[in-house]
């Protein structure tokens, strides 16, 4: 399943809702652009609900950590939300898990947000 | 392709194609070899991250060049290689993902996630480029006739 992304506006945060698979090619690209472009329109709170997403690889943690640096150096926030099992583990073994704001809430993400 | 009882191998183009090919063939066989549902998402993960080695940074995508991927099963053990016909590999420039100054990288951890997921990961020059040799070792019922002389 290729990667698929659909956003909404709560409360002035950008929820992304991606479902697939973020991987080397397509579902990368997908990601980087939807960030970038809500970027460039200003939206600088944006979170990841990755509650869809059954698989990344190395190049899509990559796109993640990207996403996470480029919305930051444009001083914005970008969250992640609802981690699979599988992707929470990949989180943890590469030690990323400490350097994303990771919420299993929607509500609690929105709120969270300065 | 080729294709013995015990081993299959397959010679691959360089395209993107071949990375979902061959993570699609490593989940298809670790399946039929009975290995639980993490450890087939981990043999396929450690394929795939190979692949991407493979394709991307030893053959650069090059038309002319090929990517050969082969399974083999033993009594104890998966073995995959996986080899291309780059330029080879200098795993001291490799920097360590985990290292804080490395965590923001956006590339770098597919060596680490091969090595996180697999029980053997040996990485070698060879005469045309680098291969990659992947081991799982085989657990349950399944491992050699094991459980049986138990």
């Amino acid at each position: 399943m290729s990667m698929k992304v659909a956003t909404r506006q709560v409360d002035g945060v950008t929820i992304v809702d991606c479902s697939g698979r973020i991987t080397l090619g397509e579902g990368s690209v997908i990601l980087r652009d939807t960030v970038r472009d809500l970027l460039s329109k200003g939206n600088k709170k944006i979170v990841l609900n990755l509650n869809d997403v059954n698989y990344i690889d190395s190049s899509g943690i990559g796109e993640l950590v990207s996403a996470f640096t480029t919305t930051k150096n444009q001083g914005g926030e970008l969250k992640l939300l609802n981690l699979t099992k599988k992707v929470n583990d990949l989180l943890q073994i590469t030690k990323l898990y400490t350097v994303f704001d990771v919420k299993d809430d929607e509500a609690s993400a929105v709120k969270s947000f300065k | 392709m080729a294709m013995t009882e015990q081993r299959v191998s397959y010679t691959l183009d360089s395209s993107l194609e071949t990375i979902d090919s061959a993570e699609e063939k490593a989940t298809r066989i670790a399946t039929e070899l009975g290995f639980a549902d993490d450890e087939i998402m981990q043999i396929s993960m450690a394929v795939r991250e190979a692949a991407v080695n493979a394709v991307l940074h030893g053959n650069a995508y090059a038309p002319d060049k090929k990517v050969t991927l082969a399974f083999e099963r033993t009594a104890t053990d998966l073995i995959i290689t996986i080899k291309d016909q780059g330029k080879g590999m200098d795993l001291s420039r490799i920097p360590n993902p985990l290292a804080p100054e490395n965590l923001l990288k956006t590339s770098g951890r597919g060596i680490f996630l091969m090595r996180s997921f697999m029980d053997v990961v040996e990485i070698r020059p060879t005469e045309t480029g680098t291969g990659l040799k992947l081991i799982k070792h085989v657990h349950g019922p399944t491992a050699g006739g094991k459980e049986a002389s138990q």
